[in-house]
This record gives C-alpha cells, structure tokens and sequence, in this order.
C-alpha cells in the first residue's frame, strides 16, 4: 500500500509538467501550426524562473519570468510560422537547439556554476502544500494514506494544472474562440472566408502555448529540482509531444497518456534491479523505451489510429 | 513585407547573397550575446579563427570533425530531397557505431586491414540504413509522420545503445560503459601516417582516411542525385508527390530507399569518431552529430559544395571553439551549440528573410540603368 502510494505520487509530481506542455502542443498543433519545440521552450523557462528566483527569491517572479521567456520562443514560432510562412518543423528544431545552447552560456556567465544555477534557497521554490484536515484524516483506513500521501502535499502547480485540464477543455471545445482554433488547424481557407483572422488566431494559440510551456519549465527547477541544471528538460518536451499524439490530440486522453509514461518512469526507479518472479531484473531501459514504442505503433496504426488535424505543418497562404 | 512568393532575385544572388546575409545575422546575435556576458566579440572571433586554422594541429582536428560533418550533413540533404525531413540522424549514427563495433569486436583478430575495413563501412552503412528503414516504411506505407518516428527513434537507439553497451559490449571487468579498444588493424590509417610515407610531414592529430571516403561520398552524392535516373526520381518525388506518380515514379519506394541512404550516410559518420579517433565505442559518442547535420544541410542548401563548405564552418567552429573555451573560462562549448540554433534557425526557417530587401534594393538598382 505505501509502496503503491508513493509510486503513484512520483507519478503525479512526474506527470504535472508533461500534461502542461501537452497541454501547450495542444493549442498550437490545434490550430494548425507543429511545435516540436516544447523540449526548448521547457528548457528556456526552467532557466528563467530559477535564475529570476534565485535573483529576487520569490517563485512567484520566478514564474512569470519563466513564462515570459517561453511565451518570447513561441512569438518566434508564430513569427516563422504564421508570418513569414516558412517551415515550422526547422523553427521547432531551431528553438530547442538554441535553448540548449544559450541556458549554459547565460547560467555560467551570470552564476559561475558550470552551467547550473544555484540551489535555490526554501522561500525561492514553491512549497509543498498540505490541504486542510491532513493530520486528522491521517489515520483513517484508505482514505487516510491517499488523502495525507497522494492528494495533499504537492506543489500549488500540481493544482493549478488539475484546474487547467478542464478549462483547456472547455476552452479548446465549448468555447467560441475554440472552435475558430479547432477550424484552424482543419481547414484554415473555410475558416478564413468565413472572416476569421488564420493570423491572428495562431498568434493567439502560439501565446498560450509559450505560457503552458514557461509554467511546465518552472515546475521542473524551481518546484522539483530547486535549481537549473544544464539539459534538465532531458527529453520531457518531446515525450509531452508524443503524449499529446497518444491522446490523439485531446486534452484528457493526452492527461492520460502523461500519467500513463509517468507512472511507467516511476515504476522504472523503483524496479531498477530488483527480481521479478518469472523474468528476473527488467533492464531499466526496456520501460524507458516503452513510451516511444507505444508512439510509433500508435502513430502507424496497429494499436488505435492517431491522425493529427489535417491542416498542421502547412503555412496558410491566402488565395494565389 | 510578403513572403511565400516566387523570388525575384537572380540566381546567382540567391546562391551567394543570401546564404552570406543569414550566417551574418546568425554570427550577429552571437556576437550580441557574447557581448551581453561581458566578453569582447571581435577578440573572442580572432582566437576561434586562430585556435581553428592558425597552426597545423588546430587544421587537423577542424578537418577530422568536418568529415563526420560532411557524412551527416550528406544524409539530411538526400531525405530532404525526397521532401522528407530525417531528425534521426542521431540514433542512425549510434547504431551505424555498432554496426562497426560489432564487426570489429567479431573480427579484429582474424581478418587483415583490406578486408576488415570494407567490412566496417558495410556494416556502419547497413546498421544505419537498418535503423532509417523503419520510419522509412511506415511513412510511406502507413503514412505516420516521419519526423516523429525518427525523433521517437532517436529515444529508442539511445535506451537500446545504453542497453547493449553496458550489458553485452562492455568490456569484461570494466566499470566504464565502454567496449574493448579496438585491434589495431581495425584503426582507420591516420592521415599524419599516409603522408608521412610519401614524404609529407604534418602534426600527429585524430584526421583520418574516413576524410578521403566523405570527400568521395560528396561526389558521388552530386552524380547521383543531378545526373542519374533515381536522382531524378528523388527530386521529382521530393518536389512533387503527384506528379511523380502521375509520371509512374514509385513515391513510397523512393522514400525508403532515399530514407535508406540517408541513414547509411549518417552511419558512416561513426566510423570517423570510432575507427579513427576514439578505437572503442562509449556511450553517447555521437554527442548531437545528428543534429549538426541538420544545420550542415540547411546552410549548405543541400548541394555537396555547400555542404562541404558549411561542414568546413561547423568543423571550424567546433575545434576553434574549444580552444576558445579554453583561453576564456566564461565562454562554454555550448556557445557553438547556439551557433548552430541560430543558424538553423536563419539559414533554414527563415532563409529568405532578407529577400524582399534584397529585391527591392535590386530593382531600384536594375531601374537606374
């Protein structure tokens, strides 16, 4: 039971900036436009927010300069994309090799720590938050140690992600603005003779996915590690990618497939050389992989069929 | 401002003009970022060009990387002539570098040079191929976007490699994930040793014979793509899928075959690193060549003489920047890794931005007369 509880747990700690920047794919693939640049604009904010709360030691200030600087690559994006028309594909490859390579060059000149900023002090990161009642409920059977161990305890992020999957939700399908988006990235010439800026609504996409994606970046180094350590994104922005392809472009079947890769990184930790009956130690790296597979097969169709909205990738060049 | 139009632009400006404004701007914003942290720009350009091409050994090292360069680059410029873009040129030159491996480790004992060699190019060329076949088939048979199989493959090759290096490779006893040295008749002759016995001196450095086989694969690249039969296939499918079917070109076959060849080029890549330089196969040893290749392809606008030129750049960058990170304590090597975002991003995404500029300058000027 505590075994169970405590892997579920670094499921959900797993889990939060993965599902935020699905989240953040989502409105830009919606709408027409493919980010493969998650993975960089992560990296960016997570350097952002630790450097700007480690400088002014509030997370808060932390977070904003993470967004801003994420929300910076994807006006970038939506300039290559949506403006000039040019190829989304290399913008994406662009912005995550320039991450990569300016957050090293920029954390050493500044903090003189090999690339790394510094720990960031307790009042700099976000707290753990304990819900109300935690102490009281501790004893009770089952709802006790779920109560105390998995729902309370996590970051004010883990919440504020938990409130934006439904409103994402709501936003991208019940809303007016939704349904232009959703338009965009199906059949921009309909939406734009029915009057609608293609323009001025990837713009809009692009910037609440720079917003997704500065939030998922500070989880990562100013709640979870408590400093920017160099490449820390490790992969998370294309893994998020291919969460958003598992849920088929949905935001709770993508919330799922984030749980779904996180819970298998956190079984991976816990199995590392341990025997199992029957096949003995899993090599860590057969799980490791397990998200990648499962994309590929979704991708080709043997299990469900994935199909990304028909208009993504192509520039949106009105009448010739 | 209007882009997506046809240019206007001569040919000849197109081909030069351009591709010299998008490195300036991306050499530009580099020079501003060097400046913000505090460093002077113009000297830390001075000891780059020095450390790279000042004195023979800086030549030799810049020549050594340029050759994985040249290979890498080859590969994304001939799926990109089949309109396809291949980011797996990482995980194909990870497992070209056990395609080597394993050959080598099977055979070093037993086979003398001449036959052990040829053996190796097969068998980086294969395993690379090998690894590109999968996204290749499933893009064109079952129509999955090739650009995230090959990014989940590059994932896959990096768990498999981890995998069987410390697993099965690693040389027995070992702490270090890393497989035996090679034997020394699988070692790619040094270039240092091949002058030497036609009388030329030049500095002991990792430059090899695998530099020779990537100025022939820039050859034979330009034969086969500009002047033979699949060539025109290639670019015809790569330029326009429907009317290459309509022509009876087989689309889905030359995707794969072009998706073949892309990653036995990227394989190839690892026979410069394991058989000339490092003679024993670590984990994470191609260290983002892949990606370098995209930039390489870009800049060089998929033509082997770009391509040449802009792998010369890269390698030029790559070795004068580690002297320079040396000389300044401020500056990483991750500075080249910015470099080449950049230049991805202005000599790829944005490659005509200075075209309406341009155009408009070359109308006033053509008006005039």
């Amino acid at each position: 039971m505590e075994l169970l509880i405590s892997t579920l747990d670094s499921t959900v700690r797993v889990a939060t900036p993965l599902t935020l920047a699905a989240l953040a794919g989502l409105f830009s693939e919606r709408s027409g436009v493919v980010d493969i640049g998650l993975e960089g604009k992560m990296l960016i904010a997570a350097f952002a927010s630790a450097a700007a709360a480690y400088v002014t030691g509030s997370p808060w200030l932390g977070l904003m300069a993470g967004v801003a600087a994420a929300v910076m690559f994807s006006m970038l994006h939506a300039f290559v994309s949506v403006t000039y028309n040019g190829n989304q594909l290399i913008s994406g490859m662009a912005i995550n090799t320039i991450a990569s390579g300016i957050t090293p060059v920029l954390a050493l000149a500044w903090f003189q720590q090999g690339g790394n900023t510094p720990p960031l002090p307790d009042e700099a990161r976000f707290a753990e938050i304990a819900l109300p009642f935690v102490d009281t409920l501790r004893n009770v059977p089952v709802i006790g140690p779920v109560y105390s161990g998995l729902i309370s305890g996590h970051s004010i992020l883990v919440y504020m992600t938990v409130l934006i999957i439904p409103l994402v939700s709501w936003f991208v399908f019940k809303s007016r603005f939704g349904l232009r988006l959703r338009s965009m990235g199906e059949n921009p010439h309909a939406a734009d003779t029915a009057g609608i800026s293609v323009a001025r609504v990837r713009y809009i996409a692009l910037f609440w996915n720079g917003v997704l994606c500065g939030m998922a970046g500070t989880f990562l180094s100013v709640y979870q590690t408590g400093s920017f350590i160099k490449e820390m994104t490790a992969g998370k922005g294309y893994l998020a990618l291919a969460a958003l392809i598992f849920g088929k472009w949905r935001p709770v079947p993508a919330m799922i497939g984030c749980l779904l890769f996180a819970f298998a990184d956190a079984v991976q930790i816990r199995l590392e050389g341990v025997e199992l009956p029957f096949v003995g130690a899993i090599p860590s790296q057969f799980i490791a992989v397990i998200p990648y597979v499962l994309t590929v097969l979704l991708l080709a169709g043997f299990v469900g069929r994935s199909t990304a909205p028909k208009a993504v990738g192509i520039p949106f060049v009105k009448s010739r | 401002m209007k882009f997506g139009q046809p240019s206007t632009l001569p040919r000849w400006a197109q081909l030069t003009l351009l591709p010299v404004l998008n490195l300036s701007a991306a050499l530009l914003v580099t020079g501003l970022v060097t400046w913000l942290i505090g460093e002077n720009p113009l000297e830390c350009l001075h000891l780059l060009v020095v450390g790279a091409l000042g004195y023979g050994e800086g030549i030799g090292y810049t020549l050594f990387y340029t050759t994985g360069f040249i290979f890498v680059g080859l590969a994304v410029a001939t799926a990109a002539h089949a309109g396809l873009f291949n980011i797996g040129g990482e995980g194909q030159a990870y497992l070209g570098g056990l395609g080597v491996t394993l050959v080598v480790l099977s055979f070093d004992h037993v086979l003398p040079f001449w036959i052990l060699m040829p053996l190796c190019l097969i068998g980086a060329m294969l395993f690379g191929a090998g690894w590109a076949l999968i996204p290749a088939w499933l893009q064109a048979k079952r129509g999955s976007h090739i650009v995230v199989t090959t990014i989940m493959f590059n994932f896959i090759a990096y768990s498999l490699m981890l995998y069987l290096i410390s697993h099965h490779l690693i040389e027995p006893g070992s702490q270090n994930p890393t497989t035996r040295e090679f034997g020394h008749n699988a070692w790619m002759p040094a270039m240092s040793d091949m002058l030497a016995a036609i009388g030329l001196t030049i500095p002991p450095t990792p430059l090899n014979a695998s530099f020779l086989v990537a100025l022939l694969a820039c050859v034979l690249f330009y034969l086969v793509v500009w002047h033979s039969r699949w060539g025109f296939e290639l670019r015809t499918a790569g330029s326009n899928e429907h009317a290459a079917r309509y022509a009876g070109i087989g689309v889905s076959t030359v995707i794969i075959v072009a998706m073949c060849v892309s990653g036995a080029l990227s394989g190839l890549s690892a026979v410069n690193d394991l058989l000339g330089s490092t003679h024993r196969m670590n984990v994470g040893f191609t260290n983002g060549i892949g990606f370098v290749g995209i930039a390489v392809a870009l800049m060089g606008r998929n033509h082997p003489v770009g391509i040449l030129l802009s792998a010369l750049l890269f390698g030029a960058l790559t070795q004068g920047g580690l002297e320079l990170s040396l000389d300044k304590p401020v500056i990483t090597r991750e500075m080249i890794l910015l470099i080449e975002g950049l230049i991805i991003l202005f000599c790829g995404a944005l490659e005509n931005l200075f075209e309406p500029f341009l155009a408009s300058l070359f109308a006033r000027f053509t008006q005039r007369k």
